[in-house]
Order: C-alpha cells, then structure tokens, then sequence
C-alpha cells in the first residue's frame, strides 16, 4: 500500500487524534482499538504532553504497540492503578474516547442494557465508568457502525453518560466544563456545534453525503452551509500508525472488508 | 500467637444467608475464584454482593447465589460479556443496583470512614440514580448550597480477596501491576478472607523493599487459606495470566451446559481436583500475563 492510500480505519484514527488537539496535559484515554490508536498518534504527533497508558496499571512515556510486544518493553512513567485513575478523573484532567453502543441527540450516551431496563433484551456491560467520566471531563466517542441503532430517536435506552440535556441535572443546569467534543464514526465526523449543542456533521468522510448520514441518524443533524470533507492522513500519520503504533495491522479488523478511506460516492 | 489459617470450607462456612460480601479484583483479574467456587458448593443463599465483577458474579448467578448485585460492570476482560451474569440480568433473576465503578468505590470509602455517606456529583444528568432510588441527595450546609449525590456506606458482612503472599498472622502483598480496590473492601468490610499463592514466614512478606506492596493492616483480616493458583481462571500476574480457553469454556457453558460445567470444575472433593480438571498446576503456570 502507498502512503497516498489509506483505509478507512486509517482515516478515523487520524480524525480521532483530532480530540485532543489543545488539550494540553491531561490523560488521554482511549478505550477500544481506534480511540488507543487515537490518542498515541495525538501524543506522537501535536501532543506531546498527553498523558497515556498501557492499558493497564501504568502511565508510558511514548505509545505501547498493540498486539504481541517482541520484545518491546514499554517505558513507564508513572503508575496509574484503577482506584487512582478515580482521583485523577474526578479532577477534570482527563479526556476519554470510548464506545457507546447507543448515542441520542443530547449526546447521552448507553453501555448498559438494550430495550426495558428490569428485563433487558441485551445486557451489555454495565455502566463502568460512565456516569462519572461524563460530567468529571471531556468525552468523546468512536461509532464504528453508523447507524440508526447506534444514534437512536428520543433517548438513549439508559443513560449511563450524561449529555446535554439540562433537565436531567439539578437545577436545570449542566456542570460547569462539561464538554463532549468529536463523534467519530465510519461515515463522518460530528460535533456539538449546533444551536443549544445540537448535533452537526463536522466533516464528511470522502464520498460520503450529508443525507447518507441523516439517513443513518435517528434524529435531526444540523447542516452547516458547508461541511469539508474528513482531512486525509497525512503521510507522517500513516506511517506512525503503520510503523509505530499498530505494527500487526490489529487495524483492519475494524471495519468488516477493511474498506479503503475514499469511498465511491 | 495469632494464627489465622483456614480451609477454604472453613472461611466460607463462616457466612451466613443474607450476608453482604464484597469481591476482590477485577473483571478476569485475581479474582478469588477458590472462596468463590466453595460458595457455589455451599447452602448459602440471598447474597448480596458488591465487586467490580467478573467469573466471580456470573458463577455464583448461574449458581442461584444472588439476591443483590451492587456493580459498575461485569466483564472477562478478553470476553467483554460474561453470558452467565447476562442471562441472570435479562431474566431479572436479581436486584440490580448498577452503579458508577466510582460511586462504588465512594461507598466502600464511606464504610471504611464509618460515615453515612459521601457527596459527589457522579450520577447526575443519567439514570443512574432513576433505577437506585436508594441512592439520595443532600444539599451542602455551606454558602455554594449545592445539590450533591450522597452515595451511601456500603457496609460489607465479609470481603473475600486472594493476594499473592501472606503469612499466618493476615499480613500480605499484593505484586500484581494493580492492588485493584481490595484495601477498599477489606476496610469496607467487618471481616476480610484472604486466599492466597503463597503463605511464607512473617519476615518473607514484606520487608523493607516490598512493604509498599502491603495494601491494608492484618487486623483487618480474619482468615487466610493458601492456595495455590487460587485465582484460576482469572489471572494470578505475576504467576500466571488468564486462560482465556477456560474462560471461553465457561462462558459456552452458560445456560443449560451451567449443571456440566459444575459437575466438572466445582462440585469436586479438593483444590487438587480442581487443578488436575483444569490441565495442572504446570499448564497453567505456563500460561502469560496478558498484553493489553
């Protein structure tokens, strides 16, 4: 493969690094394979104060490689055990990327259950850590699927991340700093830049139209006059992602057929 | 002198029906899984348990054991669902007091600070607090006069762990990379069990240069029953990793294949049992820590 081709999955790994961009010194999370990949490539690249793991006790100094190591050891930086990540969480210095499985207009988003919460259809994993990232520190999320089961009309089944909906929280208003910032998906890339944090299509992915994103969103998304498209990776990106990061190409299970970034439109 | 080792049946025949019991590790990490197959084994019954769950929840709700489930998650790692707890979930076949992984950390603090509850906003703006209608506010007694989430204690009968080493008195460490939040349910609880890999000599335990390992006093605990590879099929790092084939065994098993796999890794006459079912001690100290 040339640099100038690139994957899809390539595609939303460099549009996910994208959240943190700014954000200085503070934890990067990314929970799943494209938000890690994310966060590293941000860290490599115009991030380097970010703060990342090994995915389980350890802060590392540059991104662990996924998948078998070969010898890689990684370098630890500091120790960062679960019950400490709570304290460093709840300080706000923090941004996470994670994975709902249902995402609804407000940005509420559900790992839980699916269908009546007392007999659920689909038990899923149980809130984690929702409730608390959510209005602790800035959110972000990758959808792999776009769809109008991931992005659902009304509410979100349970609500095991707040959004935002000022009626849910006391006094009808959000916490002060709460922010989700990207919605990565494998259609497009969103935001909250709306009216009253209304849902907009940021940037589409190449060959990809806004009414094939509407049409796969279970309420309205607000249509800028012009929406760009997903910038692609860069050559320094891709390589970084190829070389240093996911030197197995753990990357193109993602996305079934592993389709390449330009899409026909 | 103190000496607090037990048998395994001998901790567990310690509990009562209707008991609190806190879980130690986290989701296919040292998991006490021998204290909890002895469980299984046991008449207990109407248990409600408090752990960052993993084969640990879903072994004793295939099992009947649960009355109350006080969780954030329930996960096998590798396996993101366990489908035991999940068939026990979707059935509603117990009280489901699903929380943030956080507000249970606050509540075992709170029980360990012996306070009624502790503020905290985690919980606001979800349904979080719509389905633990248990869970109340209180209104800061300061100028900010905030609405605050006032998690309560969560008070726990017996906490049940497995460390790495301990010695006869309840002294311990814990090596693996992530103590997890077993000191918060050893102070949570009235009483903790320890099982652990190694019971060695008092003056093998710590020492100066392990003594950051030791995660709570021993008179916190009650009980210590040694056993080896006690955290199988979880992970025991450093030692052993999870056996990921095991695990996908066990969780095929859920449902109606739950009665074979009791016949053939629980309802047996001893740990050594146990081990020669599972492939031997030898197997599974060859299988590796996990990459993650």
């Amino acid at each position: 493969m040339s640099t100038h081709d690139y994957t899809l999955a390539e595609l939303c790994i460099t549009a996910a690094a994208e959240a943190w961009r700014g954000d200085g010194e503070v934890l990067a999370t990314g929970i799943g394979l494209v938000p890690r990949l994310a966060a590293g490539l941000a860290k490599l690249t115009f991030n380097p104060a970010l703060m990342i793991t090994d995915a389980e006790a350890h802060l590392v100094a540059e991104p662990v490689p996924v998948g078998p190591r070969n010898g890689y050891e990684p370098i630890i930086e500091a120790w960062m055990p679960y019950s400490r990540t709570f304290d460093l969480l709840w300080s706000g210095r923090r941004h996470a990327m994670v994975g709902p499985v249902q995402i609804d207009r407000f940005g509420q988003s559900n790992i839980s259950a699916i269908g009546d919460y007392v007999r659920p259809k689909a038990a899923l994993l149980g809130v984690r850590g929702f409730p608390g990232n959510s209005i602790s520190h800035i959110n972000s999320f990758f959808v792999p699927n776009h769809s109008t089961r991931a992005f659902v009309p009304g509410e979100v089944d349970m609500v095991a991340g707040a959004g935002y909906n000022p009626q849910r929280f006391p006094g009808g208003r959000l916490p002060a700093g709460f922010e989700i910032r990207l919605i990565v998906t494998d259609l497009a890339v969103l935001d909250f830049g709306g009216p009253q944090h209304q849902i907009r299509v940021r940037s589409l992915h190449p060959g990809i139209s806004f009414e094939q994103v509407q049409d796969n969103t279970g309420f309205s998304l607000v249509l800028p006059a012009s929406i760009p498209v997903t910038p692609a990776p860069g050559a320094d990106a891709l390589r970084l992602i190829r070389e240093r990061l996911d030197p197995h190409g753990q990357r193109a299970s993602v996305f079934k057929g592993n389709p390449p970034g330009q899409r026909a439109a | 002198m103190l000496d607090k080792r037990m048998t395994v049946a001998e901790i567990i025949g310690t509990l009562r029906d209707g008991m609190t019991i806190g879980i130690g590790g986290w989701a296919a990490r040292r998991k006490p899984m021998a204290l909890v197959r002895e469980i299984v084994r046991s008449p207990l019954k109407d248990l409600t348990v408090v752990a960052y769950g993993g084969p640990d929840i879903g072994m004793l709700c295939a099992a009947g054991k649960v009355r109350q489930l006080i969780f954030g998650f329930v996960t096998l790692d590798m396996l993101p669902l366990d489908m035991h707890y999940r068939t026990a979930r979707q059935a509603g076949a117990f009280e489901c007091r699903e929380l943030d992984e956080g507000l249970v950390l606050l509540g075992l603090r709170a029980a360990a600070m012996r306070v009624p509850f502790l503020p905290t906003r985690v919980g606001f703006g979800t349904d979080v607090l719509k389905y633990n209608p248990w869970v109340r506010t209180v209104r800061s007694p300061y100028d900010d006069g905030e609405e605050l989430v006032a998690m309560p204690a969560l008070r726990l009968d017996a906490a049940l762990l497995h460390v790495t080493e301990a010695d006869a008195l309840g002294n311990c460490v814990i090596l693996s990379p992530d103590p997890f939040f077993d000191e918060h349910l050893a102070r949570a609880a009235d009483r903790t069990y320890l099982s652990c890999e190694r019971l060695v000599p008092t003056a093998q335990v710590c020492g100066r240069e392990r003594a950051r390992y030791n995660p709570f006093e021993r008179n916190l605990v009650a009980g210590v029953a040694e056993v080896p590879f006690g955290a199988h099929p979880t992970a025991g790092v450093p030692g052993y990793g999870f056996d990921l084939d095991h695990l996908n065994a066990y969780n095929a098993a859920a449902g109606e294949g739950w009665a074979a796999y009791r016949a053939k890794y629980i309802d047996l006459p001893d740990h050594a049992s146990y081990l020669a079912a599972v492939g031997g001690a030898e197997r599974i100290a060859a299988i590796p820590a996990p990459v993650f």
